[in-house]
């Protein structure tokens, strides 16, 4: 049986980096005696699979990882035992069954919500209401990108799904799938060159809200939530 | 708790921030209003090093159990951050609650190896403590420095940075000597007045009430308490119940990867080896076992507290425990049900050792390792090492029989009395395993076709309160020319293609040997190579050689002095205040017969009469016991 598990990060766990967390919840199931499904072989490990990878620095509100489980006690059970058995940082907020033809947290994420405030002393220092307009106008926003294999032109724009502001801070919603990820960092950077400044990274304080997949199931596509998916029972599946 | 001590930017651009955030599970936190003893407890090396020591997570776990006393976790400030500390002025601060060490009460530094020495300089100054005793003051402003572990069986080089050092096992005397602080602080009694008082606790030493005259040829004259009633000799403290003693039920887990990241279980205290180069065989005599009920609970309570998915045993010699196969039978039986790693130490090549490493390791992946430390029969009769080439045989050859087809040797190179001949027998030796393989493992069976030998030397240093600390070390063209020896011998071999030979660098061997043997007077030297840009040296590549040679020229000292003259039996060794349980009587023993390449029993078999009776207890006092029922 598949659960999909929602997790918060805050405070300064946000430095702890993507596969520490891995190792952290591998940890943390085993306290919370978790009945999780192994692999086999002479070094077994449980079968866990995460949504998008979360910068080191960035806080969530809607992290997601699915585990096998042979047995359940209930979704509310899991929940409160990972949380006594967790960190104040790390907090999980929900706990789904999946259907069995659900796809893995990570195959299944199609984008992702950030919210961005600048740090105190380093807002903007043009108007960015009137930026993002003029930025989303555009057809393409051309940006290079490094990777390992060398340099190369890709454009953003068709990954900003939303992009406005709001109060002191900035929503965005982008492209997270394998294929296409865009980090918003990489988003702000652009507007910022646009409007002549350049960005450090390190004046933003970003925090992911939600990982979306995509449902295909009604008349249109939508967004939504990874745990919509999934059920608060077993019984309810079948 | 609320706030870090770095800030974001800089947490962001350091590497692995996680190294200094605190927060991981089983940290201790105490609210600061019901303690009032705080005590930093600091490994001077990085993170994933410190956070792998087991007696500091014991020391951790006892000292947070005293009422009023909040014990935290330092390490070592890796180069990056190092670097921004110093230019930002942002004082070391403990990982709990990230406050400044300065402003604690102790600060503890254990002394695993002599490499780390300059480190400790690096954790005072970033502490912003002054690194002499000497300029602490004379009230409890700075926190009381105290060093402990191994190494503190001869703190004289590092004595001029220390206020105490605890000479033994620390399980003992701290709340004793908590208390005697409380008492002087809250009597506004001097920081001077204080150390005197602690001067005269069992096990602790005080350098500063200690003088060290020296002869014309550097030798000690004379090494006395410089008051009445400080005692001349200070004997090592020892847990003498290891089974209803402390022990951390609830380990703090990291979250990023360290050295050794699972659960460890102390399965004995010391070891009934005597082999004559080991310091750690000396030191912590007598052998005593844990109770293999109390161990069981303890791996069930531990595994679930942390959830490490790996359990490793701890000791000196593992094989040497009486309950082993018990012990294992269990674990064995418990972890396959918690889908739990099984990491097995070094253990004696047998049929049972063989048995448990094809149920708990990938026999295609493993490898097994021996460790004659010396290739002829003859050297190992020198060190007292008791393995014998036909037991390295034989076990090779049930373990090729059982699948193996990888063999790591562990040799030293420079032993005392060492001849081309018995470096010679380490080539030998290697051969006729790889002759074993192909001898014992029909074509058709062999696993990829072919048997990969290892053997690593390392460069003898001898340590304080062995057989060997009278001893001359090589010089580094010596062990060169060994390495480079050992090398073409095993060239010359038959089946050289089947052995793989490495050696280690010579400089740091040499530091090692004057840091090990050294006296009072190096204190100086660590403070100008200090100064002048040098720690981590344990980290080779941050290791500046010449550096060291050159400030110890400056400094009027010779690097010959400490390692390669053979001292006489009659010398004040820098170490001779300290009573480690062991009586120089039965080294000097030792290393004659070590001359004379007789070897001695172990204590199972034969008490050698070492003097570690007197403490009444492990390996000891069964053979009184057994004694008294003749």
């Amino acid at each position: 049986m598949k659960l999909r598990i929602k997790f918060t990060k805050h405070g300064p766990v946000k430095f702890i980096g993507h596969l520490d967390i891995m190792r952290y919840f591998q940890k943390a199931n085993r306290r919370a005696q978790l009945d999780v499904k192994y692999t086999g072989g002479y070094s077994p490990h449980q079968v866990m699979s995460f949504a998008a990878p979360l910068g080191v620095g960035l806080e969530s509100n809607g992290e997601y990882m699915d585990i096998e489980v042979n047995s359940l006690t209930s979704c509310e059970d899991v929940r409160d035992r990972l949380n006594k058995a967790g960190v104040p940082g790390i907090r999980i907020v929900s706990v789904k069954v999946l259907p069995e033809s659900a796809g893995n947290a990570m195959a299944s994420v199609a984008a992702a919500s950030y919210t961005i405030r600048f740090r105190e002393g380093c807002e903007p220092p043009f108007d960015v209401d009137c930026a993002i307009k003029k930025f989303l106008s555009q057809e393409q926003i051309p940006v290079i990108k490094e990777t390992k294999k060398g340099v190369r032109e890709v454009d953003l724009r068709k990954g900003i799904y939303e992009m406005r502001t709001c109060e002191n801070s900035i929503y965005l919603m982008v492209d997270a799938s394998s294929c296409g990820n865009i980090k918003p960092q990489q988003v702000i950077r652009a507007l910022y060159e646009q409007n002549g400044c350049s960005l450090d990274d390190f004046s933003l304080l970003i925090t992911r809200e939600e990982t979306y997949t995509v449902d295909a199931t009604g008349e249109k596509t939508e967004w939504i939530p990874l745990d919509f998916v999934g059920t608060d029972t077993p019984e309810d599946i079948e | 708790m609320s706030q870090l001590a770095l800030s974001d930017e800089i947490l962001l651009k350091v590497e692995k921030p996680a190294r200094y955030i605190g927060n991981e599970v089983n940290a201790q936190i105490k609210q600061k209003s019901e303690v009032d003893v705080r005590f930093a407890m600091c490994f001077p090396d990085v993170y994933e090093i410190g956070m792998s020591h087991l007696g500091i997570q014991i020391l951790y776990d006892m000292f947070n159990s005293m009422e009023g006393v909040w014990c935290e976790r330092v390490y070592s400030p890796w180069l990056d951050l190092d670097a921004i500390m110093r230019e930002e002025k942002i004082p070391l601060f403990a990982l709990e609650s990230q406050d400044p060490i300065k402003n604690f009460d102790w600060l503890g530094i254990t002394l695993q190896y002599e490499m780390c020495y300059t480190n400790i300089l690096q954790i005072l100054d970033l502490a912003q403590i002054p690194l002499l005793s000497a300029d602490r003051g004379d009230d409890f402003t700075y926190p009381i420095v105290i060093g402990g572990g191994p190494c503190s069986y001869n703190p004289e080089p590092i004595a001029d940075f220390f206020d105490l050092f605890y000479i033994g096992e620390g399980e003992t005397r701290y709340e004793e000597l908590i208390n005697l602080y409380r008492q002087c602080r809250d009597a506004h009694l001097s920081r001077r007045e204080f150390l005197r008082r602690a001067a005269k606790v069992p096990g602790i030493y005080a350098p500063s009430f200690y003088e060290v005259r020296y002869h014309p040829d550097g030798t000690i004259a004379s090494f006395e308490p410089t008051e009445e009633g400080i005692p001349a000799t200070i004997v090592k403290e020892i847990e003498r119940n290891v089974t209803d003693t402390y022990y951390p039920m609830k380990p703090v887990v990291p979250y990023i990867k360290v050295t050794q990241d699972r659960v460890v279980l102390e399965i004995q205290r010391g070891c009934i080896r005597g082999c004559r180069f080991c310091q750690a065989g000396q030191l912590y005599r007598p052998v005593r076992e844990r109770d293999v009920e109390t161990l069981k609970k303890y791996a069930l309570e531990m595994l679930k507290s942390t959830g490490q998915e790996e359990i490793t045993l701890s000791s000196l010699s593992s094989s040497d425990y009486s309950k082993l196969p018990e012990l294992i039978d269990y674990l064995m039986e418990e972890c396959q049900k918690q889908h739990v790693n099984i990491s097995l130490p070094s253990l004696r090549i047998d049929a049972f050792s063989l048995d448990v490493m094809s149920k708990v390791q990938d026999v295609k992946k493993s490898s097994l390792t021996f460790a004659p430390e010396a290739g002829s029969q003859r050297l190992r009769n020198v060190i007292n090492k008791g393995l014998t080439e036909e037991a390295i045989l034989q076990g090779s050859t049930l373990a090729f029989l059982g699948g193996w087809t990888r063999v790591k040797l562990y040799f030293m190179l420079g032993l005392p009395t060492e001849t081309p001949e018995d470096i010679r027998g380490i080539a030998e030796l290697c051969n006729k395993i790889a002759a074993t393989f192909f001898e014992v493992v029909p074509k058709d069976q062999r696993v990829n076709g072919k048997v990969q030998i290892v053997a690593s030397t390392s460069f003898f240093v001898p340590k304080p309160f062995t057989p060997f600390q009278w001893a001359s070390q090589c010089t580094k063209e010596e062990f060169l020319e060994k390495a480079y020896f050992t090398r073409n011998a095993i060239s010359e071999q038959l089946n050289q293609k089947s052995i793989k030979y490495n050696w280690h660098e010579a400089d740091a061997s040499v530091l090692e040997g004057v840091l090990a043997r050294g006296d009072r007077r190096l204190s100086e030297v660590l403070l100008k190579v200090y100064q002048k840009g040098c720690f981590y040296d344990a980290w080779s590549e941050y290791y500046k050689h010449d550096v060291w040679m050159q400030t110890i020229k400056e400094c009027g000292l010779s690097v010959e002095f400490y390692t390669h003259r053979e001292r006489s039996l009659d010398e004040i060794l820098p170490w001779d205040f300290i009573d480690c349980g062991v009586s120089k009587a039965y080294l000097k023993r030792e290393w004659e017969k070590a001359k004379q390449e007789q070897i001695s029993e172990n204590c199972k078999l034969k008490c050698q009469g070492c003097g570690a009776a007197r403490f009444g207890t492990g390996i000891c006092r069964e053979h009184f016991q057994a004694d008294g029922e003749e």
